[in-house]
């Protein structure tokens, strides 16, 4: 038995295919979104109490740290929404080929990386 | 008997159920997403009562109620997956899935007091 095998596996030494970068996004991203639903829970509740309230959630949403929390929660649900497409797509056995499997991961991530872009624009 | 426990946590104890369901509820779940960024895109200028008016419109409160219910099922379903493949240790990983469903199911009536108001 080789003495020398590498015992400590160095996760970095790994070359990660884009289908698994989108597939480790979809995981991440919908993790993210579940810690951070209580941040869009208490949105909507300040936003629903009273029309002074509103207004004032409208203020703290100009606010540069609460609206970069916005920022990463509809960036993560986002990425998870268009990953999740994907998925269904393949799901109805749409691009199960491993070529076509990488161009969608491509382009799923792409896209993720606009609307990231789009809802930064939107919201700054 | 935590190994035993940490099998009945999945959301259906059926894979093929857990997976239709997630499917099902991901639908529901895009649905009310893509609606409510379209009512806030194209909404110029909102104000409190059109955004309130959204929300005590019945189909709306419907529409949301479905949505957190997808909610917690579809979730249930990607956490219990994500704890099943990273977590080894059965307790913690029992104890990480209870809490998560604590959280989901606190997510969820705190949303219904939030549409009916407290």
């Amino acid at each position: 038995m080789n003495k020398q095998r590498p015992i400590n596996i160095y996760l970095l030494s790994y070359k990660y295919p884009v289908t698994a970068i989108i597939s480790i996004v979809h995981r991440f991203s919908g993790a993210l979104v579940f810690l951070l639903i209580p941040f869009l829970l208490w949105l909507l509740s300040q936003s629903l109490s009273s029309p002074e309230q509103f207004i004032e959630l409208q203020s703290a949403l100009m606010g540069p740290i609460t609206k970069f929390v916005l920022w990463i929660t509809l960036s993560a649900l986002l990425c998870h929404l268009v990953a999740g497409v994907r998925h269904l797509l393949m799901d109805l056995g749409w691009g199960e080929t491993l070529p076509a499997a990488k161009k969608s991961s491509w382009a799923a991530l792409i896209i993720c990386a606009i609307l990231i872009l789009l809802t930064g624009i939107w919201l700054w | 008997m935590v190994m035993k426990l940490i099998n009945v946590t999945s959301l259906t104890r059926n894979g093929v159920r857990d997976w239709l369901v997630q499917r099902i509820t991901s639908l529901v779940l895009a649905a009310y997403i893509l609606f409510l960024l379209g009512f806030l895109i194209f909404t110029p200028d909102i104000g409190f009562f059109a955004w309130q008016g959204l929300f005590t419109n019945i189909y709306m409160q419907v529409f949301t109620v479905l949505a957190l219910l997808s909610l917690v099922w579809h979730a249930w379903i990607g956490m219990w997956t994500i704890a099943t493949d990273y977590i080894k240790p059965y307790c913690i990983r029992l104890a990480f899935v209870v809490l998560m469903i604590i959280a989901l199911f606190a997510y969820f009536v705190w949303g219904l007091i939030i549409l009916w108001g407290a």
